[in-house]
């Protein structure tokens, strides 16, 4: 288990959060995420001293698992189709328009 | 006002296109300076309205909620309607399908007058999140109205609404209900459906009412409250019309209070809270003290696992299929894709969301996942645990739903851990998925205004019906 972090978060670790989390940040929010996520992650050791090792964790939370439903596939209407499309920054020919990722 | 306003309109003595009308006329007097509406949906509204009018003038049987003008958070679908969570990064975005709620609504004749403001995205507990403007408290527009359901709230308490629906995820319907001094309802985590919810946090959300009595609150619970396909999570339909169960007997109902609970709270309020408590006890309630050994840990629990789930469930607002594309990359030779995300989620989410973002990404990140988001499930078992334990000495756990009255806008934006102390009471009710209200117990008096105080009662899950009553008999003795 790793251990939680106990210092400032360094630049480079925010930087590689930042596009982990696909935000672009400046020089400036680097400096301001470094104190803001570490003061809230410091609040967090408290937690440390709690023995949790024989606990299993939640999965969902009242107990309900295996909420099974039939595979079928329902067909969209085009209206449907179309009000989603309508939404998109970008459209052709009925499809959402990506930029090249290479 | 649910039941008059039913018989009203079922009378004939009022029609629900006037009744409808005259709720416009106050949103269109207030709105410039409460700001609790983004949107108006008059035309919907009003056609819905005169559909009902036609079925009352016919004979038909209507709900008790047909007619009856209400309005949502604007972080829940409704089809063709801008729904924004007060973020500019869905500025512009047009849902394309009803949530379940909203479905629910409209079928029952609900007349849905607009969507209310929200913290963004509701990461927030004042409204002063939101990409438009903050949200003014109805009792002292100098004070928020609470958060992140603060529009829904000061809708209610400024009558621009019968009702309105909010959402949960750590106390944004009960305290926003508290800083308003009106009713706010949480339920049992998955008994409404959040299908077409904006997702926060998806293990901890939860929609519910606002309204002006506990029993308008029922009212409409009952109705939300069922199982969907469309959200795998949700619980089995209670199939129960909880107003019908409000007897206004609590006898011999034990109720907790938790020990250190009311440590470091403000004197007047722990007066008001003390009173309440012996009102309960002349109710014939008996009070006993409890413990919860490791509520004390919720909130830093909540601010792993709700960041964590944050950031897996934004992660869809990318640019590429709705909402705020930012794709001007000019200084880039490559002007690829990671840019295209990277400018529009910089652009399009406040500081409160990139925060919470960055904060999740980093828990969830490799070989952070056991210490942070894995502990912090366990330590949740721990707390449920706790309230297991609780509820076999008693019925309700009672406490104050916020730990002071409604504060002044601005006066905590510059500390994002203050802020989140505002949730202390709140938060271990969606840790444990346990139901919770809060209702007015008194006020206090500050700079000349009765500002309004909540009381917050928990149940065990699925008991709605107890606590409802409960608070009812509160209420109305």
């Amino acid at each position: 288990m790793v251990h939680v972090m106990c210092c400032m978060l360094t630049k480079d670790e925010i930087k590689h959060v930042a596009v982990l989390a696909r935000i672009g940040v400046s020089d400036e929010d680097i400096e301001r995420y470094q104190k803001d996520l570490s003061s809230i992650l410091d609040y967090f050791k408290e937690l440390e001293g709690i023995n949790t090792d024989s606990v299993e964790e939640i999965g969902h939370i009242t107990g309900r698992f295996n909420a099974m439903r039939g595979d079928n596939v329902s067909d969209s209407t085009e209206k449907e189709k179309e009000d989603i499309l309508k939404n998109a920054p970008k459209e052709r020919d009925g499809q959402f328009q990506v930029k090249s990722v290479f | 006002m649910i039941r008059e306003l039913h018989e009203k309109l079922v009378k004939g003595e009022i029609t629900s296109v006037e009744l409808t009308e005259k709720y416009f006329d106050v949103i269109e007097k207030k709105n410039g300076e409460l700001n609790a509406f983004l949107t108006l949906t008059k035309e919907e509204a009003l056609e819905q309205a005169q559909f009902v009018d036609e079925k009352i003038k016919k004979g038909e049987k209507i709900d008790l909620i047909a007619g009856i003008p209400m309005a949502l958070k604007d972080n829940m679908c409704m089809d063709g309607v801008r729904t924004t969570a007060s973020s500019k990064i869905l500025d512009n975005y047009i849902a394309p399908y009803d949530a379940t709620v909203v479905r629910i609504l409209k079928e029952k004749g609900a007349v849905i007058l607009g969507k209310t403001n929200l913290d963004e995205f509701a990461m927030g507990s004042s409204t002063e999140n939101s990409a438009y403007g903050v949200t003014r408290n109805p009792i002292d527009s100098e004070r928020v109205a609470g958060g992140s359901s603060g529009g829904s709230a000061a809708a209610v308490a400024a009558d621009m609404a019968v009702y309105t629906l909010g959402s949960d995820t750590g106390g944004s319907i009960r305290q926003p209900a508290s800083f308003c001094g009106i009713v706010g309802l949480k339920p049992t985590y998955g008994r409404v459906s959040r299908h077409g919810l904006l997702a926060m946090a998806s293990s901890l959300d939860q929609i519910g009412p606002f309204a002006t009595s506990v029993e308008d609150a029922a009212i409409i619970f009952s109705r939300i409250a069922c199982e969907d396909k469309k959200d795998a999570t949700c619980a089995p339909s209670a199939e129960k019309n909880f107003e019908d169960y409000l007897n206004g007997d609590i006898k011999g109902k034990r109720i907790g209070v938790v020990k250190g609970h009311l440590d470091g709270l403000d004197e007047k309020i722990k007066k008001r809270f003390a009173e309440a408590v012996e009102k309960f006890e002349s109710l014939g309630a008996e009070v006993k003290e409890i413990v919860l050994p490791h509520s004390k840990y919720s909130l830093s629990t909540y601010y792993i696992i709700m960041p964590c789930e944050v950031s897996s469930n934004l992660a869809r607002l990318d640019g590429i299929r709705y909402g705020l594309s930012v794709d001007d990359q000019k200084d880039s030779k490559m002007g690829n894709l990671l840019e295209t995300y990277l400018d529009t989620r910089r652009v399009g989410f406040g500081d409160e969301v990139k925060r919470r973002i960055m904060l999740g990404t980093y828990a969830l990140s490799a070989g952070y996942y056991d210490a942070y988001y894995k502990k912090a499930q366990k330590v949740r078992a721990l707390i449920r645990k706790d309230f297991e334990e609780a509820f076999k000495q008693v019925d309700f756990i009672f406490s104050p739903t916020a730990p002071e009255v409604a504060f002044k806008i601005g006066e905590k934006t510059t500390d994002p851990l203050k802020m989140y102390l505002s949730d202390i009471y709140t938060i271990s009710a969606n840790m444990a998925g346990v139901p919770a209200i809060s209702f007015p117990i008194g006020t206090v008096k500050e700079d000349g205004k009765e500002l309004p105080i909540g009381g917050q009662l928990m149940a065990a899950w699925f008991d709605e019906e107890g606590m409802l009553n409960a608070a009812h008999t509160f209420e109305t003795n």
